[in-house]
């Protein structure tokens, strides 16, 4: 390793999945005393800070920084829903390559459950007596929900290529297998296909247990310098490639309800890291809803378009699979705190540590995170790698 | 196409600025807009004050008011009144034959929707002079 090359050191979670005495900023600074303590390195190393949050609106990396006394030299609010801890990686390996800073803390909190219950997914986007304004003025009218924009999205990859529901639900029945082995997870009951196509349907295709659950959390990590890392706590973890882009905001105006921004940023993060999808060992992918999942494996190249679905029937995302996903328990069944990106990257650096425990992917030295903001809008992929 | 006027309308309601207004005022009229750019033929929606393809102007253009169903869904659980109160409903990206796509709802279809369906349009007045699409099967 060069002596700039970006690495990630500490890694920490704030209470979670239900912790109604924290408010979002205590998430945040919980978190942060978390991965400083797990890494070693003194709060007043940090001189780079990357925050968004759902609580502390336009300006809530400001707001953080001031709270938790951040002194920063090198600062990114940027904001793409779910994925934004993603882009954090790529810009905060660029700004530490450059010399802009020397330690990075990226956090992330939320009391979403606590403080507005289940109402993410359904609660509509206006209700009686709003007014709407800008692209909201031709959706939020005809009732759109967050889990019916995704639903449109699963149908019409059912349309195009004949996936079944029960594709879909393998993914939901893996991720709770994973569950199972996290004592922390909200949902850890195993679960059947047949469980998955039993629950209540929500926007169809979509069923409740194809949708995430609704928690409060909250996460950061700790990006330095290889130089940096050689006297921290833990063995330093690589990024070897981080790439982003977008093909949409609003679900209304995804282009191709089948592919997301990840056909263009998984091989650029592939290439900048001279890997292909063969080498990787565990993946970790935004879980809002399974069929998110679905469209993120095909685009980032593990099979190919509209082959999703025979993909994950084969088992591969299993626990003892070629490519297990989400061995935290994901956003399907553990902790899904509104943008769940950050949970992401900290759950691969557990596992390119080999500090999984039960969960631990054997010889693990390659990780993809795949992050999805908005309506699989914003997507932002970064592969890790064990030093 | 349809105009349906004088209804009690429940729903979130758009409040267009000036250069938005269009839409909604020909809809009450019963025309259904997109648009088209003059410059280089790119057709969109929404309406903006660019053309997302070259960035010139876009001019206003006429649709036909059909369209067929390109993905869609059942709405069968939404907290928000007055949705939580109308469920199920249908949810659909409407394929324009002029090329682009508008969000609405799908009414007065039991269970017939499905990907291809062929729709016609109707317009809904949601206050005097403004009106939004929305979409039933065509018989």
């Amino acid at each position: 390793m060069s002596a700039r090359e970006p690495v990630i050191v500490g890694v920490g979670l704030s209470d979670y999945p239900v912790a109604p005495r924290l408010s979002t900023a205590q998430h945040h600074a919980q978190a942060m005393q978390r991965a400083l303590a797990n890494c070693g390195l003194q709060k007043r190393a940090l001189d780079g800070y990357c925050c968004v949050g759902m609580g502390g609106g336009a300006a809530e990396a400001m707001v953080m920084a001031e709270y938790l006394g951040i002194d920063h030299r090198y600062v990114d609010s940027t904001m793409t829903g779910g994925s934004s801890f993603e882009f954090h990686v790529q810009h905060a390996a660029a700004a530490l390559r450059q010399g802009l800073c020397e330690a990075v803390l990226v956090t992330y909190g939320s009391n979403f459950l606590s403080a507005r219950g289940r109402t993410l997914g359904t609660g509509g986007f206006g209700g009686r007596g709003a007014r709407v304004h800008g692209p909201d003025m031709y959706q939020a009218p005809y009732g759109l929900s967050l889990v019916g924009a995704y639903a449109m999205v699963a149908r019409r990859h059912m349309h195009e290529f004949g996936t079944k529901p029960e594709h879909l639900a393998e993914i939901a029945v893996g991720v709770r297998e994973y569950a199972g082995l996290n004592p922390n997870a909200m949902y850890r009951e195993p679960i059947t296909v047949q469980d998955v196509l039993a629950s209540r349907m929500i926007a169809d295709p979509l069923h409740k247990l194809d949708c995430c659950v609704v928690s409060d959390g909250g996460g950061a990590f700790i990006m330095t310098t290889a130089e940096r890392a050689r006297d921290l706590r833990q063995p330093p973890v690589r990024v070897l490639g981080a790439a982003g882009g977008q093909t949409h905001w609003n679900i209304s105006q995804m282009p191709d309800f089948t592919r997301s921004a990840a056909a263009r940023s998984a091989p650029e993060t592939f290439a900048q890291a001279g890997l292909t999808p063969a080498d990787v060992d565990v993946i970790q992918f935004y879980d809002s809803f399974t069929i998110t999942v679905l469209t993120l494996l095909e685009d980032c190249g593990f099979c190919a378009k509209g082959e999703g679905g025979p993909f994950v029937a084969e088992g591969h995302l299993r626990r003892g699979g070629k490519l297990p996903l989400n061995t935290d328990g994901g956003g399907l069944s553990s902790c899904h705190s509104g943008m769940r990106g950050i949970f992401l990257i900290i759950e691969a650096v557990r596992q390119l540590r080999g500090q999984a425990g039960p969960a631990q992917v054997p010889d693990a030295e390659v990780a993809l995170c795949a992050g999805s903001g908005g309506f699989l809008s914003g997507i932002g992929t970064v592969l890790l790698g064990k030093a | 196409m349809e105009v349906v006027r004088g209804s009690e309308w429940q729903r979130p309601k758009p409040g267009p600025d000036a250069f938005e207004r269009p839409f909604f005022e020909a809809a009450a009229r019963g025309e259904l807009l997109y648009q088209r750019c003059p410059k280089c033929g790119h057709v969109q929606f929404y309406p903006r004050a660019v053309c997302t393809a070259c960035g010139a102007d876009p001019e206003w253009a006429q649709a036909s008011g059909r369209g067929t169903v390109h993905t869609y869904t059942i709405v069968r659980q939404n907290g928000m009144p007055p949705f939580k109160d109308e469920l199920p409903y249908v949810v659909a990206m409407v394929e324009l034959p002029e090329g682009v796509r508008m969000m609405g709802n799908v009414t007065d279809c039991a269970d017939e929707v499905g990907v291809g369906t062929a729709l016609e349009a109707y317009a809904v007045e949601f206050e005097p002079g403004l009106a939004l699409p929305f979409w039933r099967p065509l018989r």
